[in-house]
């Protein structure tokens, strides 16, 4: 789940979907119907027994129901990716019509069947083409108020060490402290959000010897460069 | 002999043996042997015994034997009779023989061809076989000269050697041998070159590069420069007077290499006597002879120029560092350190007019010299500063000291035209600038012919966007004066407002020309409030829309003080004013009861009590008598105070706003950094992140040289607020977000 906790105090947004909206996609053709609406049952049923009777929505303490469901620590990046998948448009909810397009996604609809296609969903999201889009996403999701445009830089260490952490964590671990000891950077753009990702695909580590500061690199990656390399002096 | 048609053919057999006779004698005649010379008959004869030989009916027809037998003779003859005369002689004996044979040879050649004329002129162009004339050159090229011509040329080249070390030689015979040498080349230079020229300029060059090695040890760099400038002119003269002139250019070159530019280094960096000795003494005509000899070298000017770069830029970088260590508790003496670098600049400059003949290559050496050492920064002020302080005190003293000649100002100013352009932070220096000339403006007598005259000057060099608003205020205080005339008439034909026997001058200054200044919502004395709302009341009726916002903190009063000994005119700032006439209701008043009363920040509130209470005059008592302000002190009118003075003028100390100037001037350059970022991306659309960021160093050079960090982060934020986005393919380039 990605990194805002369940108690953090709900944002001024425009109100989420409501149960009675119709869900997205094609008709159904006559044949399949009958397995589409029983797809779209299960799927609904399963919708319901995380989601908040009142809002209609799975809110943040659904999520962590479902996480506990699905053995997974909230905190996972397997939920980030599920909310990918969803196209999920809310940091800590999930809307019944984000539910279906997921679970449908993922040709599951039960609990243990969404548990077993997890790893199978991760593989996915691994893809090349497919992890720069979901690593833009995660930052995307982030942003919860309306027209923000940067997240702080106690939010970005988390989403690396929970993105990037797993495939690149040396580097992971050298920009989580800088970023922490810095004093220049107070939040950080999209821009400089991808740049992270563009760093450690392509900058061998730790020599950094193929670090060029005369390219447009963003500001802050040639600050961290000076940084580690003063440090490694 | 006598013509007849019929009679018998010359057998080749007695022709030949006439014509050996013929030989025989010419060759007697043209060694100088004692033997009469032809007469015509004979002459005739000996012509037309080959004419007849030739045009015999076959089988007598000889012209094909005669040919040969033409050349058969010279062959012999140089074989036989020339050469080993020649080379009996050595060194210059040699070279008479060789100069005599060759004439001898000429006149042989010449005497048989016109015997053997009627070849010429049938069966040698019937067949195109070499001329007579030509064979004759080539028998004795291949039987004489090819023999001989490596002694001779050795010869020739130790006689050379024997003038180069000052004796004298045989020009004339020097000159004729190889003359003959080009000749033997029979149409090209490739005999002089090959058997003379190459050899020549070998031993030229290990002479001169010896040459060079001992002088260089020995001889300080001008009597080496008149040393290799006397070599060359030497060279030149061997030249006209027994080389070839194809030899010029490369003897020349030769020359040059070794004297000049091998030794270049060594020669203007020596101690004590190399061009930056030169340049420290002015020894001009040394100069000038160091440009002359490297001027005539293709890029030889090049190492004198780094040398007068590298002198100059020293220069410099001592007056910097005399002026950092003479800066004693801070301060720099601005006034000096200008003053030297203005002179540095003519002093240099002359020599770029005079002894470098105005030179691109010495222009540029000059100013990149002075960019070097103007951009440096003197006990924390910049280049920038010093010059605006230096301006504001030239002016200030100027509109004070009339006795000051104009054109001693206008050539002061036409320097700092001069030095500001080697300035990079010229953005910087305006900025100082215009807050120095609103002081001037306001506070003091102004001349305003000085600063129109400086304001044009800086628009010529540096354009109108630099000086607009400058101009704007000068022009401010122009319009100030008839406005204030307006309002006198005003206050005289209205009958209200007007205020009770206080005279009252405004000042409208047009916002935006004007460096920006903190309004306070000071709260006046009665007597002062009157005359503002007179002022706004007369303003609302000339003008529409227009907001007048009043700094009380640039103005300035006369207040008469009555104390006990007797009354003093002070001169204050209006803040000071107010805090005074604060008194005139009570006598005492605390610290606190003062800021309510005037509603001024703690910061003025402070400097002025400070000014009025522990400066050199206290008007106020202060107590406790501490030196300085504190919230709990309370003050009193001084009735007192007395000095011998009737006026006095009572400074208020201006905030040191190096700091403000310095943000300010950093806030603008963001401003058109992102500018000029925007500009160039909606032209181009699409563009590298180096070229993006050169053009706009370029953009911006004239103004003030960006910071490439800067821009890189105006680029980012460019980024961030959807003006450009990264190519997705290549992050390396941008786009333009329509």
């Amino acid at each position: 789940m990605p990194p805002r906790s369940a108690s953090k105090p709900s944002k001024k947004r425009s109100n989420p979907d409501s149960v009675t909206s119709s869900a997205t996609g094609p008709v159904p053709s006559a044949s399949s119907k009958k397995k589409a609406s029983k797809e779209v049952d299960g799927t609904d049923k399963l919708f319901d027994k995380y989601a908040n009777a009142s809002s209609g929505v799975i809110d943040p303490e659904g999520i962590e129901k479902l996480c506990s469901s699905l053995e997974v620590p909230h905190t996972d990046i397997r939920i980030l990716m599920l909310a990918w998948r969803m196209k999920a448009e809310r940091q800590g909810y999930f809307t019944k019509g984000e539910w279906r397009i997921g679970l449908k996604a993922l040709k599951v609809d039960t609990i243990g069947k969404l548990k077993k296609a997890l790893p199978e969903l991760e593989k996915e999201v691994r893809e090349p083409l497919n992890f720069r889009d979901f690593y833009a996403y995660a930052f995307q999701y982030c942003l919860t108020e309306d027209k923000q445009k940067f997240l702080d830089t106690e939010t970005i260490c988390q989403l690396l060490d929970m993105v990037l952490g797993s495939t690149f964590r040396a580097q992971v671990d050298y920009l989580i402290d800088y970023l922490k000891i810095q004093k220049d950077y107070k939040v950080i753009s999209m821009d400089q959000w991808r740049g992270f990702c563009r760093f450690c695909n392509e900058i061998s580590f730790p020599d950094m010897t193929n670090y060029n500061l005369e390219l447009a690199w963003p500001s802050i990656l040639d600050d961290f460069f000076e940084w580690l390399r003063e440090k490694q002096a | 002999m006598s013509f007849s048609q019929n009679r018998e053919p010359i057998t080749i057999e007695d022709g030949f043996k006439l014509i050996d006779a013929a030989v025989t004698k010419l060759t007697r005649i043209i060694e100088g042997k004692p033997e009469p010379p032809f007469l015509p008959e004979e002459y005739i004869g000996n012509y037309t015994i080959v004419y007849n030989m030739c045009i015999q009916k076959p089988p007598h027809d000889s012209s094909g034997p005669l040919y040969e037998k033409y050349g058969a003779i010279l062959q012999a003859y140089d074989k036989l009779t020339i050469l080993p005369s020649i080379m009996e002689k050595h060194d210059e004996y040699m070279l008479r023989e060789l100069s005599r044979w060759w004439e001898i040879n000429k006149i042989m050649v010449r005497w048989l061809s016109h015997f053997f004329y009627y070849l010429d002129r049938y069966y040698i162009a019937r067949n195109g076989i070499p001329s007579l004339t030509v064979v004759g050159m080539t028998c004795f090229r291949d039987h004489v000269y090819e023999k001989v011509h490596f002694n001779v040329k050795q010869v020739v080249i130790a006689l050379i050697h024997k003038e180069r070390e000052g004796q004298q030689i045989d020009r004339a015979l020097l000159k004729n041998v190889l003359d003959l040498f080009v000749q033997n080349g029979m149409g090209n230079m490739e005999r002089y070159e090959k058997d003379f020229e190459d050899f020549f300029l070998t031993e030229t060059n290990s002479y001169y590069s010896r040459k060079a090695s001992s002088w260089i040890q020995e001889d300080s760099c001008p009597e080496y420069m008149i040393k290799a400038e006397e070599s060359l002119k030497k060279e030149k003269e061997r030249v006209s007077h027994y080389l070839h002139s194809d030899t010029e250019p490369k003897l020349v070159a030769n020359v040059q290499t070794n004297l000049l530019v091998s030794v270049a280094k060594q020669l203007l960096e020596k101690e004590n006597s190399g061009c930056s000795a030169l340049l420290r003494d002015d020894k001009t005509d040394d100069l000038s002879r160091m440009y002359r000899l490297y001027h005539a070298i293709p890029q030889g000017l090049e190492p004198v120029a780094v040398a007068f770069r590298l002198h100059v830029t020293a220069e410099g970088n001592s007056l910097i560092k005399q002026a950092e260590d003479a800066a004693t508790s801070g301060i720099v003496e601005e006034q000096v350190l200008v003053r030297k670098i203005i002179d540095l600049h003519d002093k240099y400059m002359a020599y770029v007019t005079d002894c470098f003949q105005n030179h691109t290559l010495f222009h540029k050496s000059l100013k990149e010299a002075f960019e070097i050492f103007c951009n440096k920064k003197v006990a924390g002020s910049s280049s920038a500063e010093m010059l605006a302080t230096f301006c504001d005190n030239l002016f200030k003293k100027a509109a004070n000291d009339k006795s000051n000649d104009d054109s001693t100002i206008e050539s002061t100013i036409d320097n700092v035209v001069k030095l500001l352009d080697y300035i990079s932070d010229k953005d910087l220096f305006a900025e100082f600038y215009r807050k120095k000339l609103a002081r001037r403006l306001l506070f003091g007598k102004f001349s305003d012919d000085h600063e129109r005259s400086i304001l044009t000057k800086l628009k010529g060099q540096f354009g109108g966007q630099f000086t607009s608003k400058m101009e704007g205020m000068v022009t401010d205080m122009q319009l100030g004066k008839d406005q204030q005339t307006g309002f006198e008439e005003y206050l005289k034909n209205a009958n209200t407002g007007k205020p009770k026997g206080i005279d009252f001058t405004v000042t409208v200054l047009t916002t935006g020309f004007w460096p920006s200044y903190k309004t306070s919502d000071l709260n006046l004395p009665l007597e002062m409030v009157n005359c503002i709302e007179s002022f706004k009341a007369h303003y609302e009726i000339k003008t529409n829309h227009r907001r007048l916002m009043w700094i009380y903190s640039l103005g300035n009063c006369n207040l008469t003080a009555r104390f006990d000994a007797k009354p003093i005119e002070l001169i204050v700032s209006t803040y000071q004013a107010a805090v005074l006439c604060a008194f005139n209701h009570t006598e005492r008043l605390t610290y606190q009861e003062l800021i309510d009363q005037l509603n001024l920040s703690h910061e003025d509130l402070v400097r002025v009590l400070h000014s009025l209470s522990c400066a050199k005059y206290k008007f106020l008592k202060k107590e406790p008598a501490s030196k300085t302000i504190s919230k709990t002190d309370s003050f009193e009118f001084n009735s007192k105070f007395t000095d011998k003075m009737r006026r006095i003028k009572v400074p208020l100390p201006p905030v040191d706003d190096r700091k403000k100037v310095v943000e300010d001037v950093d806030k603008d350059r963001r401003y058109a950094i992102d500018a000029s970022l925007v500009r160039i991306m909606k032209s181009r659309k699409v563009l590298p992140h180096q070229q993006l960021v050169s053009e706009c160093v370029e953009q911006l050079s004239r103004m003030f040289k960006p910071d490439i960090k800067m821009i890189k982060k105006r680029i980012e934020d460019l980024i961030s607020r959807d003006y450009l986005e990264r190519d997705t393919e290549n992050p390396n380039t941008f786009k333009y977000v329509a």
